[in-house]
């Protein structure tokens, strides 16, 4: 991994991570100051005492943790700086928050490159604009080569709730589904960019920040009864999610899910189903059926959920907890997969 | 998707399952012999959809499922050896044997490591000559050539590090099996498109002279699947049982030459244990004689499994009635209660192919869920 992606360096050891970088002392202090907080720079952060004092919210706080390790760290479409801010966010966004402060935890393996640590740091600093939050907090350690792959980051967010949290235990039968844009775009990203699988168009993540698609929403008065962005399992563990704590059977016309072509190309190849893969910037929505065109509106208006479409209903607690109407028009069960889907043999 | 949407464009499909219900005067039961036929047909909801006519068995054509649990033995116990690596096809890897599977035993230590394709395997051995790379080489004649290729590819390099625990299957003889079961119910088969892209369908017709059911070669979109039921059952009524090619787009009758040319310089064929449904006569392929160094079973000899073997008949799974079409998987007594894809009693189960799998997936059974709402 570290040999992949990091370049050999040009000044012997210099360019390296060391365990002494995580120990510390001078090389740490060097490596914060002169490296993490110039980069992620704003003035909580550079309080740089053990806690951060932050300031009073206008509301009821909301506090989410979230654990990033992907292989390859560098993927089309983002990295795993950008995912661990975006992600984050993410999920304070999808329980109705602005996202506000994140902190930083950095697992970093023994002899990484610090160029490649710059890269990853100043994709963090672009996310953090992007998605308008301040890193505030953080940590970084170093453990022996061999000790992790490459770079693990914990980021944990503080969020000010702006809408009543929009639970799953609110969804009603005759309330609209609807995703934000097409499925399994991350999944299939890292999975092309790990195997090497040579696809043309290059399937790219759509790691990105979900809040504008949320507060839109809200400014608009559409009144949301779930969000839940379809990270791992994609959208088929949301659904499931959604049925088993409202009680009732999610209904999708599979040929209104939007799918890209690459996406879909490799699922054919491998026997993989894009329900079940993973999206990094997209979010399914349910809320009452009679505000649908007006969401389709406001989601559409917005980059991130430019393609937001309407794709099933919430119906009266069936046998299946979710169905799937396929080509034929039959109504087929979606099961959740078992673990990671794993490609077919033939 | 060009070859994808237009053979799943519902208006194309529609009008073929109209013309399946006029055909047939009484309901036909007909066996598909592959398992991702078997998902097509499930994922799209046709079983559903022809459920007044057509009965639809479920064939022995999951490679997974059939692969002794005996090689997932010997595979784990190999890669519990010092500076050794197991690789092989990603859904080979949940399937348990008698004890563990071989997601298991990485977790458990084990460097098992899934590929994409054998080559990969082959490339992994020049990467790490210091270490051994055993491929598992499963599945019908779609697998095959492809192990073939590696066993050409690492003979070539002279490569010492690289060799295959062979466990692949022959479909046809699964087939005749099959007809000459007591009391066998199948009126015609659909064959599996892939396998005779390979080795095409020249060998089906003393079968069909033989026993007197059609055999149509089906492909695995829903319009192929029901092209092929459709003039399965036009020959069924007919009566005039012969081999027709329905996925005329990827197979010829010859299959491709130069693929089964490369098998037989590799391979040859012999008696072979199937999972769940026991030795089938020539049911399988083993490297021939002059690759005797790419054997793993030769280089890694097995060692006594006795503490593990445990009696099939005990066993309370019916993969083999599951795999022979005596019974569909809905109708186990275990089906859904005491065997899920979470907790399987047998490999049908387990397997992303396999018949259990594909009704539990698309079909599940009221006991998995929820009790209905007060």
């Amino acid at each position: 991994m570290i040999g992949d992606q990091c370049p050999l360096p040009g000044s012997g050891d210099g360019d390296r991570i060391q365990l002494a970088h995580g120990e510390g002392g001078r090389l740490m202090r060097s490596l914060l100051g002169e490296v993490i907080i110039p980069t992620l720079g704003n003035d909580l952060l550079a309080q740089a005492h053990d806690g951060c004092v932050l300031p009073t919210l206008n509301g009821p706080a909301v506090f989410t943790t979230d654990s990033y390790v992907v292989t390859p760290l560098l993927f089309p479409g983002g990295d795993i700086g950008k995912l661990a801010v975006y992600g984050t966010s993410n999920d304070l966004a999808v329980s109705g928050a602005r996202p506000r402060w994140l902190s930083l935890s950095l697992i970093i393996e023994e002899g990484l490159s610090l160029s490649f640590l710059r890269r990853i740091l100043q994709s963090i600093a672009d996310a953090a604009r992007e998605a308008d939050v301040q890193v505030v907090t953080g940590d970084t350690k170093v453990v022996p080569r061999g000790a992790a792959d490459g770079l693990f980051i914990t980021t944990s967010g503080v969020g000010e709730l702006m809408m009543p949290a929009p639970w799953p235990e609110g969804i009603q039968p005759g309330d609209a589904i609807l995703v934000t844009g097409p499925i399994g775009r991350h999944g299939i990203a890292v999975l092309a960019a790990r195997e090497r699988l040579e696809m043309d168009p290059v399937p790219t993540s759509d790691t990105g920040a979900l809040f504008p698609a949320v507060a839109a929403l809200h400014e608009a008065g559409v009144p949301i009864h779930a969000l839940r962005d379809c990270t791992r399992g994609g959208l088929t563990a949301v659904l499931h999610e959604w049925a088993h704590a409202s009680r009732t059977t999610m209904i999708i016309e599979g040929s209104q899910v939007p799918v890209l072509p690459e996406t879909r190309g490799l699922c054919e190849l491998l026997g993989l189903d894009p329900f079940h893969c993973a999206c990094e910037g997209t979010m399914a929505i349910a809320l009452p059926a009679d505000h649908v065109n007006h969401a389709l509106q406001v989601l559409q208006s917005v980059n991130i959920s430019a393609s937001a479409v309407h794709i099933g209903e919430a119906v009266p607690r069936q046998i299946s907890p979710v169905a799937v109407r396929r080509s034929l028009g039959q109504l087929v069960a979606l099961d959740e997969p078992w673990g990671a889907p794993l490609p077919r043999i033939c | 998707m060009k070859y994808v949407d237009e053979f799943r464009d519902a208006a194309k499909c529609r009008p073929l399952i109209e013309k399946i219900q006029q055909t047939v005067t009484t309901p036909r039961t007909i066996m598909e012999v592959c398992g991702g036929q078997t998902h097509g047909l499930l994922a799209h909801g046709i079983d559903e959809a022809l459920r007044d006519c057509v009965r639809l068995l479920h064939g022995p054509g999951c490679p997974v499922c059939v692969t002794p649990a005996q090689i997932i033995d010997h595979a784990i116990q190999i890669a519990a050896q010092p500076d050794v690596i197991i690789t092989s096809f990603g859904d080979m890897l949940r399937v348990p044997g008698n004890g563990e599977s071989l997601l298991e035993c990485r977790a458990a230590g084990g460097d098992v490591r899934m590929v994409y394709s054998p080559l990969d395997a082959v490339r992994l051995a020049q990467q790490e000559p210091d270490r051994q790379v055993v491929f598992l080489a499963v599945g019908f004649e779609t697998t095959l050539p492809a192990t073939a290729l590696a066993v050409r590819q690492a003979s070539q390099l002279m490569l010492t590090n690289f060799s295959l625990l062979v466990s692949h299957v022959r479909v046809q003889p699964a087939m005749e099996l099959i007809m000459q079961e007591p009391g066998c119910l199948v009126e015609g088969f659909l064959a599996a498109g892939h396998v005779c892209a390979v080795s095409g369908y020249q060998s089906y017709r003393p079968f069909v002279e033989r026993y007197r059911v059609p055999v149509v070669v089906t492909g695995f979109e829903p319009a192929d699947l029901l092209t092929g039921i459709l003039e399965c059952v036009e020959l069924i009524e007919r009566q005039t049982p012969d081999v027709v090619n329905r996925y005329e787009r990827s197979v010829r009758e010859s299959g491709n030459s130069a693929a089964m040319a490369l098998v037989r310089e590799v391979y040859e064929e012999c008696d072979q244990e199937w999972r769940g449904i026991g030795t089938i006569a020539q049911g399988g392929y083993q490297l021939r004689e002059a690759y005797r160094d790419l054997n793993a079973s030769l280089r890694f000899p097995i060692q006594d499994l006795s503490q593990q073997f445990f009696d099939v008949a005990a066993s309370p799974c019916r993969a083999g009635d599951v795999l022979t079409g005596r019974i569909r998987p809905s109708e186990c007594e275990h089906f859904g209660t005491t065997c899920t894809p979470h907790n399987p009693l047998g490999a049908p189960m387990v397997s992303t192919e396999g018949a259990c799998a594909a009704y539990y997936r698309y079909a599940p059974p009221v006991s998995k869920t929820e009790s209905p709402l007060p």
